[in-house]
């Protein structure tokens, strides 16, 4: 049994809030489910750093997205990379 | 956004900062357009050309240049550890059933070590909101008009990693060398606003 809920083909919903400063979560995918597809390394929070608070480096992921989850049109997909401070996992039904 | 900003409120006050940072000694006069030339010398489109031309002569490179690209194209000696530090590079590869195209819909970053100075298109906020939602409309102003089978895929370079496209090789280019298919890669080709 792995214990982290991070891990490619997770389902997890980005961050819905608009933050008052800097953020690297575009607002067209805000509150939005997709799918992890690959982590990107480790990188303390841009939020972080552009307030100039210390951050400690978190994973960073590539998560795919159904442009109509995003647009409610298109066949496309949209891949996004985003910091796992953005994300939560979903619980699948058992 | 590619246009000259000489007389801006922003250039006034980098310019204040560089005068102040070189007054306390912080920075020797010069040094920062010495840092970018350095950046971008070397940078070209010819860079990303030659990646793709390999991989579409050995398999096996392409292979390592999708898993792990930043140390495949140490093996054609370019690297992305030309700036402050190393930037992860991924590439994906454009199939019979997936078309990729690269954006940074949150400001214009860009793989500029091995393309060159972005276009100034790939900056504009037209391009940068629009290919996100409708992919297929943009590249149809861009000539580009996939079949309908043909899924799209678009990477939004929002933070560390920077995207390059690795194009289908044309038909009828068997009996190309190396170097010649490298004169067939555009620079629209590896950002994905072109086939090739």
């Amino acid at each position: 049994m792995g214990t982290d809920p991070f891990a490619p083909g997770v389902r997890v919903r980005t961050r819905a809030t608009d933050p008052a400063g800097h953020t690297r979560l575009p607002r067209y995918a805000r509150g939005a489910v997709g799918v992890l597809v690959e982590q990107a390394g480790r990188h303390p929070l841009a939020d972080d750093r552009a307030r100039g608070v210390p951050a400690d480096p978190q994973p960073v992921w590539h998560v795919r997205f159904a442009a109509a989850d995003l647009f409610g049109v298109g066949d496309h997909t949209v891949t996004v990379e985003l910091w796992q401070d953005y994300l939560t996992p979903i619980e699948e039904a058992p | 956004m590619s246009d000259d900003h000489g007389s801006s409120v922003i250039s006034a006050q980098v310019r204040h900062v560089e005068s102040l940072l070189e007054s306390r000694g912080l920075l020797d006069a010069g040094e920062i357009d010495t840092r970018i030339d350095e950046f971008l010398a070397g940078g070209s489109p010819a860079n990303g050309a030659r990646i793709v031309a390999r991989a579409w002569v050995d398999p096996g490179f392409a292979e390592r240049l999708l898993a792990d690209a930043n140390s495949a194209i140490r093996e054609v000696g370019l690297s992305m550890a030309g700036g402050l530090q190393e930037q992860r590079l991924k590439v994906v590869a454009n199939t019979a059933d997936e078309h990729n195209v690269v954006v940074c819909t949150l400001c214009s970053c860009y793989p500029i070590a091995l393309l060159g100075p972005s276009p100034g298109w790939y900056k504009s906020e037209a391009y940068r909101s629009r290919v996100v939602r409708d992919p297929r409309g943009v590249l149809a102003e861009f000539g580009v008009e996939l079949p309908a089978g043909t899924s799209v895929a678009v990477w939004d370079a929002s933070a560390e990693s920077r995207y390059m496209v690795l194009p289908r090789r044309p038909d009828g280019t068997e009996g190309l060398a190396e170097d010649e298919l490298a004169a067939l890669v555009t620079r629209k080709g590896l950002i994905g606003t072109a086939v090739v």
